[in-house]
């Protein structure tokens, strides 16, 4: 599904990922562990070109989409993200967080259908050949309407429906990233990637955001997951890449990883936090 | 304070009697329209500087549009408001040939001016707005424009709108000086009325009052609108 060839991202003179070849399939849940400063949540932000990748490529679908003349925007929307500091939009509401995406997105490529219909039409007058016009079965009441009850379903499933009208100051942080996975969510995607989803939050309430990460792995979600959480990428990852100095030095399964660890760098590091 | 009496009833003969409030109304009128389509056309052109500064810098022309809009507020910056009056309606004008009123210069320059300052605090306003907000839209597939105008610049004029009310406080001061070059503002009518009484206490008195109350004015009218845009940092 995603295919990463011989990524390099180097800030300046500090070269921050050397060389990185790897490839997540469908299906699989991988976790990022390694110290910090080893260069795994900007290899994750790499993967939607959060950070534009000094050279190398990513195959998103069969497209690179690190090609700067690529419409990164397009692919995004099949690429869900959920960030350490849950960046919900201060000046909407839970409801209109989640509605946003969806409903700027369905409006919009309903406009450029009705577009290249009205260009279409023009041009069926004169050509002897009509061309099939863009099949249009939605409008922008329907689009609306179906994204909020998307929203609410999304919202039921984690117990916050009575929030949706609130705005995300008055929310606790576990609310504050349940609501941010469920506005990934809503976009459909095919992968999700989180940037150390509970390193902000308290204690307590990590419990609950990795339930509901959980979860989205038991249904099929494809997911990368950078975290510190070891038990949880021991329960969760269907496999676990280790990072340390801008490089994977270990990549294999969760048992093999924390039982039987090959690199020296995995051992010392695994010491340290287990 | 027999003498102040006297006084008031001479300010008032002029004021009243002789018509000299048309003069006042007419001053008012000057120095509120300079003032409001001076910060109009002020955010305006600090908001498309803004916009260049904060714009990702990947491709060259961005860069050259920077370097002008950095060359303009700092000329606009760097010389104080009565000189770049003075230059405008008497070199820059007469040298392109273009005969124009003196309020429409005055409206010109401060806006001109006022765009210099409003860019910056625009720009501030844009960068204060924490960058995971931008981030976490263009994650969701949204574009860079759209973000922007949807998320970022409604918080960013949340943030700003004291400081814009300050910029309109400050023009509404500034306007005091445009009788240099021949517009008739609130210091214009009050000297006339001081020069024919021949006694200038009480109309400085009152042009301060006018100022002081307009000023108030803004003031409150700013944090109200304020207070309805902190909407969302309410905890309720």
């Amino acid at each position: 599904m995603i295919d990463v060839i011989n990524l390099k991202k180097s800030y300046g003179n500090l070269e921050v990922l050397k060389d990185i070849t790897v490839s997540i399939k469908e299906g699989e849940k991988v976790a990022i562990i390694g110290p910090s400063g080893s260069g795994k949540s900007t290899f994750l932000r790499c993967l939607n070109c959060m950070e534009d990748p000094t050279s190398g490529s990513i195959i998103f679908e069969g497209v690179d989409i690190a090609d700067m003349k690529v419409d990164i925007n397009i692919y995004r929307r099949d690429m869900g993200m959920v960030f350490q500091q849950f960046n919900l939009f201060n000046n909407k509401t839970v409801i209109e967080n989640i509605m946003l995406a969806p409903v700027y997105i369905g409006i919009h490529d309903l406009n450029v259908k009705k577009f290249k219909n009205f260009f279409i039409k023009i041009k069926n007058i004169f050509a002897m050949k009509k061309t099939p016009l863009y099949e249009i079965n939605t409008s922008k009441e329907k689009i609306k309407a179906e994204a909020r009850e998307n929203a609410m379903r999304l919202l039921k499933r984690i117990g916050l429906e009575d929030k949706a009208d609130v705005y995300p100051s008055t929310l606790s942080g576990g609310q504050k990233q349940r609501i941010a996975i469920i506005r990934a969510l809503a976009m459909n995607p095919k992968v999700i990637l989180f940037d150390e989803p509970t390193s902000a939050l308290d204690p307590e309430m990590v419990g609950e955001v990795l339930d509901l990460i959980k979860q989205l792995a038991e249904e099929g979600m494809t997911m990368v997951i950078v975290t510190h959480e070891m038990g949880f990428a021991r329960e969760v990852a269907t496999r676990v890449l280790f990072m340390d100095g801008g490089r994977i030095l270990e990549d294999s399964t969760p048992e093999e990883i924390f039982t039987n660890p090959q690199n020296p760098r995995t051992k010392e590091f695994l010491s340290k936090v287990l | 304070m027999g003498n102040f009496d006297k006084k008031l009833m001479k300010f008032w003969e002029i004021f009243y009697t002789n018509k000299g409030y048309t003069k006042v109304l007419i001053g008012l009128r000057n120095t509120l329209c300079i003032a409001t389509l001076g910060l109009f056309i002020g955010i305006v052109i600090g908001t498309i500087i803004a916009g260049i500064k904060v714009m990702p810098k990947y491709k060259k022309l961005p860069k050259i549009l920077e370097k002008i809009c950095d060359f303009y507020v700092g000329l606009f910056r760097g010389t104080p408001v009565v000189v770049q009056l003075l230059v405008a309606y008497f070199v820059v004008l007469p040298l392109i040939g273009i005969k124009l009123t003196p309020l429409t210069v005055c409206i010109l320059v401060f806006g001109l001016n006022s765009g210099a300052y409003v860019s910056e605090i625009m720009r501030s306003g844009i960068m204060s707005v924490d960058h995971g907000q931008m981030e976490a839209g263009r994650a969701l597939g949204l574009s860079y424009r759209v973000t922007m105008l949807k998320i970022v610049i409604p918080q960013a004029v949340k943030n700003i709108l004291p400081t814009l009310g300050n910029e309109f406080i400050a023009l509404i001061k500034e306007t005091s000086v445009v009788s240099f070059v021949g517009a008739s503002d609130l210091y214009v009518a009050f000297s006339y009325i001081g020069s024919n009484s021949y006694e200038f206490m009480v109309p400085y008195l009152a042009m301060a009052l006018i100022y002081i109350v307009l000023v108030m004015i803004i003031a409150s009218l700013v944090k109200v609108m304020e207070r309805r845009l902190r909407k969302s940092d309410r905890r309720n």
